[in-house]
């Protein structure tokens, strides 16, 4: 599903990621770790084609993300999840709006919000902060109202960059929880994270990472670095 | 589909003009002074032109005839001039009314007019007052005068003196030095005046743009299309400048009424009334300002962060 060739990507010289080759397969739920500066997050820009490899390509069912035009990225964008560490909710609009966005830019009628959105909204337990403004919610209910907004369009791949980095250990828990349902529902999810007890405790594919390169690679893998 | 995203960028257009409403307020006042500079600048632009043509009207050329001139060459003279394309009008004045005028400017002057009393018959000719389309022309005109053309030849023996064309050409060149120059400074003010206006308010809404850059990016992330990202700044834009433009056609009502009544004498015109007749070009003039300064200042601001 997303494979990256020979990816190398410097900054100002200095090696970000160093001849990355890596396969994602459609329903996988693979953990990238490692620590600050390992390149995880890079990996992620380079998906999301916010970044630009130096060379190398990125594939995603077999397109070079990075050959696509504007419009065709933003299509490709609308075929993913994102969920961040620092949720990167819409502060001026409401919970519901921050929903309702993500299936306006995918065309879904008004009809069609307004059945999903309180539906989802009651799927990840926020259902009563409807009306508020992100900046009114707790930490854990930014980041269950981004994996609402990540999930609402039912995307192909939901792409979780450090998504518990700001939680407790309660909310950590139920983050990766709804990413393990997702997965099982057969959604490929790519999950970056320096938390080895997530790790331990998913007993999925890990993936991790040093200074730009891929150490290990296993299958039911542990948190090793 | 593109009825329903238009209405959903209106929309949040709308509703972002409003939530974000000291952002909204700043941006508001900045644009209300460029537009309040650009509606100066008309009103300025309306009392130069006044005084300029005040002052070109006051510019003449005047062909003195003999005492009991016929009138009839007079008047042959008169419908030539007024085939000249130089020619704005022609005023003729008989000698009849040349002293009727004379007795009215001098009621309070009683030794002279008992001087003319003692003449005994009326010393004043008769006149063609004539006026150019532009103070250009005088000499164009006075050529013509000067020439051979059988009107003009009939009409020399009874031309009395000069005509007084060339008494006046150094005023007349020096006011149509005047004239040019103020119109030409008038336009290089006004222009370097909005361009400055334009360039602050561009900055300002750019800087409400940059605190949006965050929200700009998610909205990329989540996979919004450029338009649709880019409407609903545009739609504030245009909000700003309907609104501005509101309260500077507000603003300018008593502000040129005071003009009108504390200084018609000052300016020699009213600028109270100036605007009242023509308020809707006015009006049209800075609302079309407003709009296009919001939307164009908006549409260059994101598209930094949307080509990123």
């Amino acid at each position: 599903m997303i494979n990256f060739e020979n990816i190398s990507k410097f900054y100002n010289g200095d090696p970000a990621l160093d001849s990355i080759n890596l396969s994602v397969s459609a329903g996988e739920f693979i953990s990238i770790v490692g620590q600050s500066g390992a390149g995880k997050t890079t990996l992620i820009k380079l998906i999301l084609a916010e970044e630009k490899p130096t060379s190398g390509s990125v594939f995603f069912d077999s397109v070079d993300i990075h050959s696509l035009k504007n419009n065709a990225i933003t299509k490709m964008r609308r075929r993913m999840g994102v969920i961040f560490q620092d949720f990167r909710l819409l502060p001026r609009k409401t919970v519901y709006e921050n929903i309702a966005f993500a299936m306006e830019t995918a065309g879904k009628t008004d009809e069609e919000i307004e059945t999903d959105v309180p539906y989802i909204l009651d799927l990840v337990d926020i259902k009563s902060k409807a009306l508020l403004f992100p900046h009114q919610l707790s930490g854990g209910e930014k980041q269950r109202l981004a994996i609402a907004r990540a999930i609402i369009n039912q995307p192909e791949v939901i792409i979780a960059d450090e998504p518990t980095g700001n939680l407790d250990p309660i909310n950590t828990n139920e983050v990766i929880q709804i990413l393990k349902k997702i997965n099982d529902l057969g959604t490929t999810v790519i999950l970056t994270t320096h938390n080895p007890r997530i790790i331990d405790s998913l007993k999925k594919r890990v993936v991790s990472m040093e200074k730009g390169k891929i150490i290990s690679d296993n299958e039911k893998g542990k948190y090793k670095i | 589909m593109f009825w329903l995203d238009t209405k959903r960028v209106i929309k949040s257009g709308f509703i972002n003009f409003i939530r974000s409403s000291l952002i909204s307020l700043s941006s508001v006042l900045v644009v209300t002074i460029t537009l309040s500079i650009i509606a100066s600048l008309i009103f300025l632009q309306a009392i130069l032109q006044f005084s300029l043509s005040e002052m070109e009207d006051k510019v003449d050329v005047t062909i003195y005839f003999t005492v009991g001139a016929p009138e009839e060459q007079i008047l042959n003279l008169k419908s030539s001039l007024e085939e000249l394309p130089e020619v704005a009008s022609v005023g003729y004045l008989t000698s009849d009314e040349a002293i009727r005028d004379f007795r009215l400017r001098h009621t309070d002057d009683y030794l002279t007019l008992q001087a003319l009393e003692e003449t005994g018959k009326n010393p004043l000719g008769a006149s063609l007052n004539i006026r150019a389309q532009e103070p250009s022309q005088y000499e164009s005109i006075a050529t013509f005068l000067e020439g051979d053309s059988a009107v003009v030849v009939e009409t020399s023996d009874i031309i009395d003196g000069d005509i007084n064309y060339y008494k006046n050409k150094e005023i007349i060149d020096k006011l149509t030095s005047i004239i040019n120059s103020s119109q030409q400074l008038g336009f290089f003010f006004t222009f370097i005046f909005i361009i400055i206006s334009i360039i602050i308010t561009f900055n300002t809404i750019r800087l409400t743009i940059y605190v949006a850059r965050e929200e700009i990016e998610v909205m990329r992330l989540v996979g919004a299309g450029n338009k649709y990202i880019r409407g609903p700044f545009m739609v504030e834009g245009v909000i700003y400048g309907v609104i501005s433009s509101l309260i500077t056609i507000i603003i300018f009502y008593p502000i040129t009424s005071w003009f009108g009544r504390e200084m018609s004498s000052f300016f020699g015109m009213n600028l109270s009334e100036y605007y009242l007749n023509n308020f809707f070009q006015i009006f049209i003039i800075i609302l079309l300002s407003g709009v296009a300064l919001g939307t164009i200042s908006s549409f260059l601001a994101v598209r930094k962060y949307l080509n990123k």
